[in-house]
């Protein structure tokens, strides 16, 4: 076990590493950061001269070899743009990011397995077929479209809606930042006022669409599968109550492909989290990145990217993790392996 | 960190506190019965930095003016004002002499003196400042006593003054205390340079709580020297990068001012209640350049010579361009079509010299068979895609428009990171034909006319991607930058237009638009130069 966490920690400093000179050698190619750094009477020399000392000249090589090695001594650099230590930013960043994603992640969760349950069970339900045709929508606009439908339904038409009916049908709902936050130590989070819950709300829905949609299509089929199977037969035959067999057996046989795909899920709620965080002005890493594209600020985009890539590496891990807790079959095989050896 | 951090719990109890305070002092901006006047605007980027040495971009040096200031400023309608010099003269060809003003304190309490305007004249030369070009201006900064300054230039300067309007002062006792005697660099040595995150300047406001990216919130100076009649008890200034969600926060009223409004939205800001454009000429001149330096094009179908070195085939470019069909089907008829390189709002325009060519598609092929391109050729624009009011479109019309008279324009529209890294002098000019706009940060033709229309060398003509040259203009501008008579300097610079018109030296377009939208419930002011004050705002 503690050898195979060790092994894959080495894999994924490898996989890093690999991040890192794929995202150096296109940063040749994203444009020159100088021009959005000084202003336009700056004369040629003292761009040069800039060009020089921030060591853009280099091959990127040379480049990449100067950021590892700043880097494994935790100097993640100066962003170009705001001209602050990028691991200061990120690490102000990181708490809007990481709140956004996480209740995204938990109304997926929250919403999507119930949904892929009760479809999974009543089949020709009429609520089964709406659920499914709506899942349609979440899975094929992009999310882009969906958060600018919720700002012009949610913050644009709803007065115009309201004022027509003469009582309040759509809440209006904030359509920008983050609302107010309170400072826990250095994590500043949105979840203890009110502005910062209403905040929350357009932009999670928005992110977690995508994956409540994917997560109930897949918890149905896995149940109709499962349904199937001679065990949850015998369970009826023994009389064992519906919920027993629904939840007690069938849905917990479900949960390895559903853990596997959630956490992938997570990795990528937490990378494409930038759409969103650019549609609503949250001000996350992803809005950094963002930004730091556009102004070519080759720091932040690196530690961003690295970043990204780690969140990857982890939670894959535990993922890995926790199939041992869910199945107990990996536990048992693997004592029977041992027993055999 | 800690301190400029999100806004807190107590955030409003704070706020509270302190517009308590102030309404205790009497000093609620606005007078009669007015309260706490909120007003929150929106712009699509963030300030770089707080720190006004540091980056020579006009929204952030415009949204500085709020809180620092210069020796001299300028009202809405850009006229030059009083600020912190009271008066000025050039008692010598090359001294200008500041008669500073007294009882001006900075917002920490200390007192401005003539120290501190010799302390930023240094503090703009140190390694990280982004205003060298104006520390270029000044050789040396004398201090007369403590309320009269001397700026000595290198040259007899007669429009020094115009100039340092984004010249900003910085107390010299609160930066050596705070270890911010030099500007915020970019290299990163002096990590969280004090100045980057913190202000203390002499202006109308002061930054109460500030957010990169997020929020930063200005409330009135209780003890500023002017007379502010803006009722705004704090303005909350939040950046939105989408048009759409600014849009939309505008509408819904989250936001009282948004700027810039898609050209394309200002009939949806009508339509909507409460809400409306505001529009005007901004400073800024779009034009079209060509590759005259070269004697074979980079990218064209013509080997061995360069076309756009003959005067009639950049005289047929021109007149092939329908300006009353861009300015009517992609500027919304809000543009101002130019045929100077500066607009009106500058120092040196002249309207007589701004008649245009006609438009004439058969006079423009005529030009262009006697230059012995019957047959038209093929030749590649760089454009920006998202640096001015619809640059790619305009590019795009210019293509069709030139298709007309034979002429194949392969279009190369690039976001301005890779657009510029491509045109710009440090690339080595690398294009044949190409759009670019100019706005002139003095507000006088001097900077436009060496800036762009001189011959490259060196020093002038260094945003002259074409490298049109003719000696007459170059000269001309180094008897501008000197010339203190007036009418002499106004005939001198018409000269230059004159020359650069008639011999096509690049095709000025328009100025554009400047493109606003304001709630019905305030009033503001626009600048020609895009950039917003709060103490022209009035809360209804």
């Amino acid at each position: 076990m503690i050898a195979f966490v060790v092994r894959r920690l080495l894999q994924s400093i490898l996989v890093l590493l690999a991040v890192g000179f794929i995202a150096f050698s296109l940063f040749t190619y994203v444009g020159d950061p100088i021009n959005n750094m000084v202003g336009q009477d700056t004369t040629l020399e003292q761009r040069a001269e800039l060009r020089q000392r921030l060591g853009l000249d280099d091959p990127f090589i040379v480049q990449y070899g100067r950021f590892l090695a700043n880097a494994a001594q935790g100097d993640f650099g100066i962003s170009y743009r705001h001209r602050r230590p990028v691991a200061q930013l990120i690490a102000e960043r990181v708490p809007a990011t990481l709140e956004l994603s996480f209740v995204a992640a938990a109304l997926a969760l929250f919403i999507g397995v119930p949904m892929g349950v009760y479809t999974g069970l009543n089949r020709r339900g009429f609520l089964s077929q709406v659920f499914l045709t709506l899942s349609l929508v979440g899975i094929s606009l992009p999310t882009f479209l969906i958060g600018i439908l919720l700002i012009l339904v949610f913050g644009v038409l709803s007065q115009d809606i309201n004022a027509a009916l003469g009582f309040t049908l759509v809440p209006q709902l904030p359509t920008f930042g983050r609302g107010d936050t309170v400072q826990l130590g250095w994590w500043s989070t949105g979840f203890l006022t009110e502005s910062g819950l209403l905040a929350l709300i357009l932009p999670s829905i928005t992110l977690a669409l995508f994956q409540m949609t994917l997560i109930m299509r897949l918890v149905r089929s896995e149940m109709l599968e499962v349904l199937r199977t001679d065990y949850i037969k015998f369970a009826r035959a023994r009389g064992l109550s519906n919920r027993a067999v629904n939840f007690g057996h069938a849905l917990k046989n479900t949960l390895v492909p559903v853990i596997t795909i959630t956490g992938l899920q997570l990795g990528s709620i937490i990378a494409f989290a930038l759409i969103t965080e650019q549609v609503f002005q949250w001000p996350g890493m992803g809005l950094l990145f963002i930004q730091a594209i556009s102004e070519v600020d080759i720091p932040v985009m690196a530690a961003y990217l690295m970043l990204v890539g780690f969140f990857f590496v982890v939670i894959n891990l535990i993922v890995d993790l926790l199939y041992y807790v869910v199945d107990p079959r990996l536990r048992a095989d693997k004592a029977v392996a041992a027993g055999h050896q | 960190m800690g301190a400029l951090r999100g806004r807190t719990a107590r955030g409003r109890t704070v706020r509270r506190g302190v517009l308590a305070a102030m309404a205790a002092a009497g000093i609620v901006a606005g007078g009669s019965g007015a309260g706490a006047e909120t007003f929150k605007w929106a712009f699509q980027g963030d300030i770089q930095t707080l720190d006004p040495h540091g980056l020579f971009e006009t929204f952030t040096l415009g949204f500085q003016a709020n809180f620092y200031e210069g020796l001299v400023t300028r009202t809405p309608d850009l006229k030059l004002q009083p600020a912190l010099a009271t008066s000025w003269e050039n008692v010598e060809p090359t001294v200008w002499r500041f008669t500073l003003r007294q009882g001006v304190t900075f917002h920490n309490g200390n007192a401005f003196n003539a120290d501190d305007v010799v302390f930023s004249v240094a503090r703009i030369r140190t390694e990280g400042s982004d205003m060298k070009v104006i520390a270029n201006l000044i050789k040396e900064a004398v201090k007369v006593d403590d309320y009269t300054v001397d700026l000595v230039t290198p040259q007899p300067d007669p429009i020094l003054p115009l100039q340092l309007e984004i010249f900003m002062i910085m107390d010299r006792e609160w930066s050596e205390e705070h270890g911010t005697t030099e500007a915020t660099n970019i290299r990163g040595d002096d990590q969280g340079n004090y100045a980057n995150l913190h202000e203390n300047g002499t202006g109308p406001y002061m930054v109460k709580e500030r957010q990169p990216d997020v929020r930063t919130v200005l409330v009135p100076n209780p003890d500023w020297w002017g007379d502010n009649k803006s009722n705004v008890t704090e303005g909350i200034f939040t950046p939105i990068g989408q048009d759409a969600t600014r849009v939309a926060a505008l509408i819904s009223g989250d936001v009282d001012m948004a700027h810039p409004i898609p050209v394309q939205d200002w009939q949806r800001l009508e339509a909507a209640d409460g809400v409306s454009p505001l529009t005007g000429p901004e400073a800024r001149t779009i034009f079209l350049g060509f590759d005259q330096e070269r004697d074979e094009l980079l990218y064209s179908s013509v080997k061995g010579k360069n076309p756009f070195k003959d005067q009639r085939v950049r005289q047929a470019f021109f007149q092939a361009i329908d300006i009353e069909a861009i300015n009517a089907r992609i500027m919304r008829g809000a543009a101002t079509p130019t045929n100077l390189m500066f607009g009106p709002q500058t120092n040196g325009f002249n309207a007589a010299l701004n008649e245009r060519l006609p438009y004439d598609v058969e006079r423009a092929k005529g030009l262009l068979a006697e230059a012995g391109y019957a047959d038209g050729f093929s030749v590649t624009m760089d454009c920006p895609s998202d640096r001015y009011v619809n640059d790619e479109r305009i590019c795009q019309a210019v293509a069709s428009m030139l298709a007309r008279i034979g002429v194949k324009v392969d279009l190369l529209a690039q976001i301005k990171s890779k657009y510029f890294a491509k045109v710009l002098a440090q690339n080595g000019y690398d294009t044949s034909f190409y759009l670019l706009g100019w706005t002139p940060s003095t507000f006088d033709a001097h900077n436009a006319i060496s800036s762009v229309m001189a011959c490259r060398d060196g020093g002038k003509g260094s945003f002259n991607l074409g490298g049109y040259c003719n000696q007459r203009v170059s000269g001309l501008t180094d008897l501008i930058q000197v010339e203190t008579d007036p009418e002499k300097r106004q005939a001198l610079i018409d000269e230059a237009n004159r020359i650069h018109a008639e011999e096509v030296g690049h095709i000025p377009l328009h100025q554009q638009p400047l493109s606003w939208g304001v709630s019905d419930k305030v009033s503001v002011a626009q600048r020609a130069d895009d950039v917003f004050h709060l103490q022209y705002v009035t809360v209804k």
